[in-house]
């Protein structure tokens, strides 16, 4: 496999434009579009200018792509990882290198990661070699029940990593709401109604604005999401903290909910599908981690999905920096169920969804990313076989059109301590 | 599990919990348990585990791994009196008073075995009232013992059983401390006390820790240790203490009893086995040295996420790595962790252990194992499938100083046996049925068969399929 090699004054100047996207047709594997839809034995998918073209079984083939053979082979659009912090942390516990929040600073709501997402983190690389091509990225919060602003990033080695900036607002409205407004729900819900309500003061009048409860970026930054021009994502977990959640409404019918989490969502889960809610939920969370979490199931999703609800595979709080490459695992463990007694899974199809094309909905760029459906962005894996099966490797990552480097720093480590005695020299010229 | 616990403990330096990030390993316990026996009247908090009711089972037409490596296609298993009685290929005799059960299309293990557990010492729900692994009033606390923390109603232990299949585990305590205390060897059998659950005559673990954890939570209150020097510094003093409370209790005038010194020389008897929570090569092999210096073994280093550069020094020293198959990044120690840490060591002839640290990953050792596999064939070394179970059963077993009763399918051994309902190291793999010596304690098809604790009843989702 031949890998690109961009140098990194050529990325500069072309950030935007994958101008080295190629027109490549992956033949003859095994595709797996990412809507839903089953497998597809024997299909071809080109790609040309950052972008599918088509994937099936009856496609033609440019006179100019390069042909990469794929018999044998699952060809799928790259992984999206629902919720997480990549690029964000470098080493978790090193708090110059972890972005996700911050303590000691007077902003909240107009914090943006857009600043802070790093396409040069080992984290980056290393997902991207295990078949992540793209993620919601994720403030977490500090000081307030706001964190501020999240994007949707890609995975890619050049080093403009966001595709959409500003994509939602982050907000805590459970437990960790509780602590971050000052030890209450009570408290958490009214400082969210009334820092929206700021928010609507500050429109009217910015000049003038002056407020003992937040500053005017904050209000400022609040004010796309009572109009829903931009998605609010509440992390809740409890039945009854997302009924709360949902009642927002009454009081600010514009708002663009997403849930995170909600490891209760399945005993709501008639609520939530009437109220048109998507949810980015905890595949495996099963444990009473909290009081907040007391019913939570590994059928939590099967059991939203077959009441109607809109729901995808994230992964917050659950080494959400670092391992987006549990996705793929999280996805077959759901299909797991479907031969557990009592349990409620996914079908194989659906579960390559809630790690593909869902998240891409729920965030509103269904029409571009997700899958590999004509049109959308060239995100494009090769993998050894089912890429939700443990055994599984992958052979190649297609991001924006443009295959990628699938060298990392642990593949380096791995590679210099294959024979761990030092030879003629230290290890340290091994490279 | 969740990273957000982990920076929380972070950030508050002295606020300790169990997860990997702040303090929680080391311990192992050895084999042998005359010697104490010999010194104390009657053994304290002794096991009052009793097996609970068994028949003859056959299980027939399953592929077997009996956990040393061996695999057995169509393969058939004896299980009597609690025991294994018999197991191999199809030419296997069945005897006719049994109850046969068709595991056609089905696998069977020895129980899963998880030598790194906080279940019961910081137990879930996670709150602060529950956060007992931790001794964190003194770097050095080999008095403590964990069994006298874990609380018998953590729903984690039926999770680990009807998910992953998990029948024996050691409870740490955490790795606040360079000597955290005595682990404790646990049957995954649901009881109201902690001694109806301890695994009869399982030696003890000493848990202790390097690196990172000590120095943080001691050196954030401008305590000792603040520094690795510090730490080994401390450590090697306490080790000279214990060699002369060792000396005096064989000498004509035995000292007062001392609950630290009992247990440290226990570990210079050898009757317990250290744990020791450790994580850069260079600091492996420092520990090495101090054990050398002192005249005990270690058994086990946990969380070795870079055993893989010194795998030739492990296997030549013996001591097994308990590890994670892929965890990495959440702090300076854990950076160049790799997805080939298990299959190095295996390549160079060194001991793997599977382990968990997370009430979660408990629930799929079997699946984690099956990723260090995958990453090892993928750089091009030569693991088979049998091999990796022995990563999660027998291996365990033995750094747990159990493997001459459990941890694999060899006649006369407890029949702690997990029939799985597809290949344990397929992602679409569940246990469909779970014996504790003999005892069906799950049955996937019978709601009944399905421990539910005292905490969980009558709450929303009790006795739920979880």
């Amino acid at each position: 496999m031949k890998r690109s090699v961009i140098t990194l004054v050529s990325t500069l100047a072309l950030m935007a434009v994958p101008v080295a996207a190629e027109t490549v047709a992956i033949t003859g594997g095994k595709v797996v579009v990412g809507d839903g839809s089953a497998p597809m034995d024997g299909a071809t998918v080109v790609i040309r200018d950052g972008r599918v073209v088509a994937a099936g079984t009856n496609v033609t083939i440019p006179a100019n792509a390069r042909r990469i053979d794929a018999a044998g082979k699952w060809v799928t659009p790259g992984i999206f990882a629902g919720f997480s912090r990549v690029g964000l942390v470098e080493v978790g516990a090193v708090r110059a290198t972890n972005d996700t929040n911050a303590t000691d600073s007077v902003f909240s709501a107009a914090l943006d990661v857009q600043y802070a997402v790093n396409p040069f983190a080992a984290a980056v690389a290393v997902n991207r070699a295990a078949g992540v091509t793209r993620a919601v990225v994720s403030p977490s919060t500090a000081k307030s029940i706001f964190g501020g602003f999240g994007a949707i990033v890609d995975l890619g080695e050049d080093s403009n990593p966001i595709t959409k900036a500003r994509a939602f607002q982050f907000v805590e409205l459970g437990e960790t709401g509780h602590r971050r407004a000052g030890g209450s729900r009570s408290a958490a819900h009214i400082l969210f109604r009334a820092m929206l309500n700021e928010a609507r003061t500050y429109s009217r009048s910015p000049s003038l604005f002056d407020s003992d409860l937040m500053k005017a970026s904050d209000a400022k930054a609040l004010l796309p999401v009572i109009n829903g021009s931009t998605r609010l994502l509440v992390h809740v977990e409890s039945a009854n903290d997302i009924l709360k959640v949902l009642d927002l409404r009454k009081d600010f019918p514009s708002l663009k909910l997403v849930l995170v989490g909600a490891n209760e969502g399945w005993r709501v889960a008639s609520e939530i599908a009437a109220a048109k809610v998507p949810v980015l939920a905890s595949a495996l969370s099963d444990l009473p981690y909290s009081f907040e979490d007391l019913s939570a199931t590994q059928s939590n999703i099967g059991r939203m999905k077959r009441a109607g609800v809109n729901v995808a595979i994230g992964m917050i709080n659950d080494r959400d920096a670092h391992q987006l490459r549990y996705s793929m695992q999280y996805a077959g463990n759901l299909v797991a169920l479907n031969k557990v007694p009592r349990a409620t899974g996914l079908s194989w199809d659906e579960a390559f969804a809630a790690i593909s094309s869902k998240p891409a909905e729920i965030m509103g760029m269904g029409g571009q990313l997700g899958s590999l459906k004509a049109g959308r962005k060239g995100d494009v894996v090769i993998w050894t076989g089912d890429p939700l099966e443990l055994s599984t490797q992958v052979e190649s990552v297609f991001i924006d059109g443009v295959e990628q480097s699938l060298s990392n720093r642990q593949e380096r480590l791995r590679e210099r301590y294959r024979n761990p005695a030092p030879g003629a020299l230290p290890k340290a010229y091994d490279r | 599990m969740e990273l957000k616990d982990l920076l929380a403990v972070v950030a508050a330096g002295a606020l300790v919990t169990g997860c990997a990030a702040t303090a929680a390993e080391t311990e192992t316990a050895s084999a042998s348990t005359s010697s104490s026996n010999k010194r104390s009247a009657s053994p304290a908090f002794p096991s009052t585990y009793k097996a609970y009711g068994s028949d003859n089972i056959v299980i027939t037409g399953a592929t077997i791994f009996d956990g040393e490596g061996q695999r057995f296609d169509n393969g058939v298993i004896f299980m009597s009196a609690g025991k294994i009685v018999s197991v191999g290929g199809p030419d296997t005799a069945i005897p006719t008073d049994s109850t046969i059960i068709d595991g056609t299309g089905k696998y069977v293990t020895p129980g899963i075995i998880d030598v790194h557990s906080h279940l019961g010492d910081y137990p879930t729900p996670s709150v602060a009232a529950h956060s007992d692994g931790n001794e964190a009033t003194s770097p050095v606390t080999p008095e403590v013992w964990a069994e006298h923390s874990v609380w018998p109603q953590d729903p984690g232990f039926s999770r680990a059983m009807a998910n992953g299949g998990i029948t024996s585990l050691q409870i740490l305590p955490g790795s606040a401390n360079l000597f955290g205390g005595r682990a404790v060897t646990l049957k995954n059998v649901p009881a109201r006390t902690v001694q109806a659950m301890k695994f009869p005559g399982a030696p003890y673990g000493m848990k202790m820790a390097c690196g990172e954890n000590p120095k943080r939570v001691y050196g954030g209150r401008n305590r000792k240790p603040a520094t690795r020097m510090g730490s080994i510094s401390l450590t090697r003093q306490t080790w000279i203490n214990a060699q002369e409370y060792r000396k005096k209790r064989n000498g004509a005038k035995p000292p007062k009893r001392d609950l630290a010194m009992e247990t440290l020389a226990g570990v210079l008897d050898g009757d317990i086995l250290v744990h020791n929570h450790c994580y850069r090569a260079d600091e492996l092999n420092q520990i090495i040295d101090m054990s050398k210096e002192f005249g005990y073994k270690v058994t086990a280093f946990h969380h070795a996420v870079e055993s893989y550069k010194i795998a030739d020094i492990l296997a030549k020293e013996e001591i097994c790595s308990a590890i994670w198959a892929d965890w990495w990044g959440f702090k300076m120690e854990a950076y160049d962790a790799i997805p080939e840490n298990a299959a190095l060591l295996q390549q160079a002839g060194a001991c793997v252990i599977i382990h968990s640290d997370d009430e979660n990953q408990i629930q799929r050792l079997n699946q984690e194992a099956s990723k260090a596999l995958a990453d090892g064939r993928a750089m091009g070394i030569e693991i088979s499938d049998a091999q990796a179970i022995q990563w999660i059963t027998y291996n365990p077993a033995k750094a747990m100083g159990i493997a001459d009763q459990t941890g694999s399918l060899k006649p006369g051994k407890m029949a702690d046996v997990v029939l799985w309902n597809d290949n344990p190291l397929s992602v679409y793999a569940r246990p469909d049925k779970v014996w504790i010596d003999g005892a069906m304690l799950f049955d996937a098809s019978d709601e009944r068969r399905r421990p539910v604790s005292d905490f969980e009843l009558g709450q929303p989702g009790e006795g739920d399929v979880k």
